[in-house]
């Protein structure tokens, strides 16, 4: 649905974005994630045809954004970081400006303006002025307008900067009901917003991207390997965790055991394997045969925010660097 | 066409919800009205005067009211001009609607030709105000229509000449003040640039003084339709929207 290959904008000083390159198929929810500053915003108004490219090419629904970007304008729905509304329009006023500007009218505009008014629950605020609307209902107006003409992409900046936790769950769940018949990009600095909502995520920073994948695939990644952490007790009460360390690290495919602490004859440990070793089974084996109760034994996901400090790192940015033109280098082959 | 539409519906529903409209129609109500009522008393007490000196000299409603009252108005407009046009792009780019406008299917020069479009009808109607006093003029003289009617085109004329500019302004800053600020300046002195056709004669004067929006408006005041001075006005107004058309891209390129 949206293809972006070597995007980059420059100004005079800076550069804002620079070559990205990542591909969203139909239906999917994707989150554009990175600081702040990081070329979020820069990205998304270029996919909109609100800024041109200085390099690259993006094209929605298989139209260019610089060739035909009334094409692409017809395709997307966007709602931009602080929702452009006019405080002097009523909401329903507005959303038919608005589906007018895209191209709507007559009975199928008012069908559409009566049915995303009661999809974004603004419906009991049709009558009232923008501008006297919360933030809450405004931001909702503001999506309520990026899918009035039904847009195939939706494109999202920051939808929940600003709301309480309340209508922040009310949003995500919004947003999570438009994935299927909409391919919706949101942008966010915020973490759990994109384990929540999102299926694909796209790490950018500082302009560059440092990472694509889906969720789950990125928290086994960045680890490379398996981290497990299990909690050992002694039978009688009382346990050396030295001793129980030393056992650990003699199992074959263990690279570290930490000591995350101890009492009352319990102690939980951190282990890692080396790359690819599965060791579950053998832990708990070893654990056991040696007399010890296994209480607790579970794999510990990374946060995604552990990933992200960890990708937007420094080290992080070059291999991501590396891995960019390494991805580059094998396109030129093909 | 249908788009340049719904933009100027939208740009009169922000004049006309907001006081701003209310207000400019006021105050163009008021002062006009002043200076009609003061131009009639001035014509009432000059026609006394010469009835009791026994001169016949003929008195002309067309030339003695209806042509210098004219005249007032594209002048008073000077002022009136920079309110209507500063917020047009300026608001726009505060509040970030801009990128609502810029990422809709439709084509900066609709966007322009429904804002300016709009500031005109805003202009127009105030301009109805002043044909309420003159209807007056229509109930209890028999001045010629026509003369008036040509007036009437050179105020929309040159109205659209210095709104196209002010549209321009405002396309260059986020700030209202300033956008209104820098209009009102351009008006004024397009309006002063013909003062020194008074003591110089030289090809600079004379170019400056074409330059000038109000010398164009005198054949209209006149009730004469020069198609040069209508063409000087249909030239700014080209000038000034496509100046705007060309600041709208830039600011894609920049922002």
């Amino acid at each position: 649905m949206i293809a972006v290959k070597g995007l980059s904008k420059k100004y005079a000083r800076t550069v804002a974005v620079d070559q990205v390159s990542f591909e969203v198929a139909k239906g999917q929810i994707v989150g554009f994630l990175g600081p702040n500053g990081a070329g979020k915003t820069t990205t998304m108004r270029m996919l909109t045809c609100f800024l041109p490219p200085s390099a690259g090419t993006a094209t929605v629904a298989g139209f260019d954004v610089l060739e035909q970007p009334m094409e692409v304008k017809k395709r997307i729905g966007y709602l931009p970081e602080t929702p452009p509304i006019y405080p002097e329009m009523e909401t329903a006023e507005y959303l038919k400006f608005v589906g007018k500007l895209k191209g709507l009218s007559g009975a199928e505009l008012q069908k559409r303006v009566d049915y995303v008014c009661d999809r974004c629950s603004v419906a009991d605020v049709r009558k009232k002025l923008l501008g006297k609307l919360s933030k809450g209902y405004r931001q909702r107006v503001g999506l309520a307008q990026a899918i009035v003409h039904n847009p195939g992409v939706l494109i999202l900046d920051e939808p929940t900067a600003g709301l309480d936790p309340k209508q922040i769950n009310e949003t995500r769940d919004l947003i999570k009901s438009l994935a299927g018949d909409h391919t919706i990009i949101l942008s966010t600095h915020i973490l759990p917003e994109v384990e929540q909502t999102c299926e694909q995520v796209i790490i950018i920073n500082k302009g560059k991207l440092v990472a694509t994948d889906s969720v789950r695939n990125l928290q086994t990644r960045a680890r490379g390997a398996e981290s497990v952490v299990l909690e050992v007790a002694g039978r009688n009460g009382n346990l050396e965790a030295a001793t129980v360390q030393q056992k650990l690290e003699q199992v074959s495919g263990v690279s570290r055991v930490l000591n995350k602490g101890q009492q009352d004859g319990r102690a939980i440990f951190e282990v890692e394997s080396l790359k690819g070793r599965l060791v579950r089974g053998d832990l708990a084996r070893a654990v056991v045969e040696s007399g010890w109760d296994l209480n607790e034994l579970r794999p510990s996901a990374m946060s995604l925010e552990e990933i992200f400090l960890q990708l937007t790192g420094t080290e992080a940015v070059a291999e991501a660097e590396q891995a960019v033109e390494t991805a580059a280098g094998s396109e030129e082959q093909l | 066409m249908r788009n340049t539409w719904v933009i100027c519906r939208k740009e009169l529903g922000s004049y006309f919800v907001s006081p701003v409209a209310y207000l400019l129609l006021t105050m163009f109500g008021l002062i006009f009205g002043f200076f009609f009522w003061n131009a009639l008393g001035f014509f009432v007490f000059e026609g006394m005067q010469m009835q009791m000196r026994g001169q016949s000299f003929p008195m002309n409603v067309n030339e003695q009211i209806i042509r210098p009252m004219l005249s007032n108005v594209s002048v008073i407009g000077l002022f009136f001009i920079p309110m209507i046009t500063m917020r047009l792009f300026a608001e726009e780019k505060r509040t970030g609607t801009i990128e609502l406008l810029a990422t809709s299917p439709i084509r900066d020069f609709e966007i322009i030709a429904g804002k300016w479009l709009a500031a005109v009808v805003l202009y127009s109607c105030m301009l109805l105000f002043t044909a309420l006093n003159f209807a007056f003029l229509f109930k209890y003289g028999n001045p010629d229509w026509k003369p008036l009617a040509i007036g009437y085109l050179g105020l929309l004329l040159q109205a659209g000449a210095l709104l196209a500019l002010g549209t321009f302004i405002s396309t260059l800053t986020k700030n209202q003040i300033i956008a209104g600020a820098a209009t009102f300046g351009v008006c004024i002195l397009l309006w002063v640039l013909e003062w020194v056709s008074g003591y110089e004669t030289a090809t600079w004067a004379k170019v400056l003084a074409y330059m000038s929006i109000i010398t164009h408006f005198e054949s209209f005041a006149r009730g004469v339709l020069d198609s040069k001075d209508a063409i000087f006005y249909l030239t700014v107004i080209f000038v000034g929207l496509f100046f705007t058309a060309r600041s709208m891209e830039s600011l894609r390129w920049r922002s």
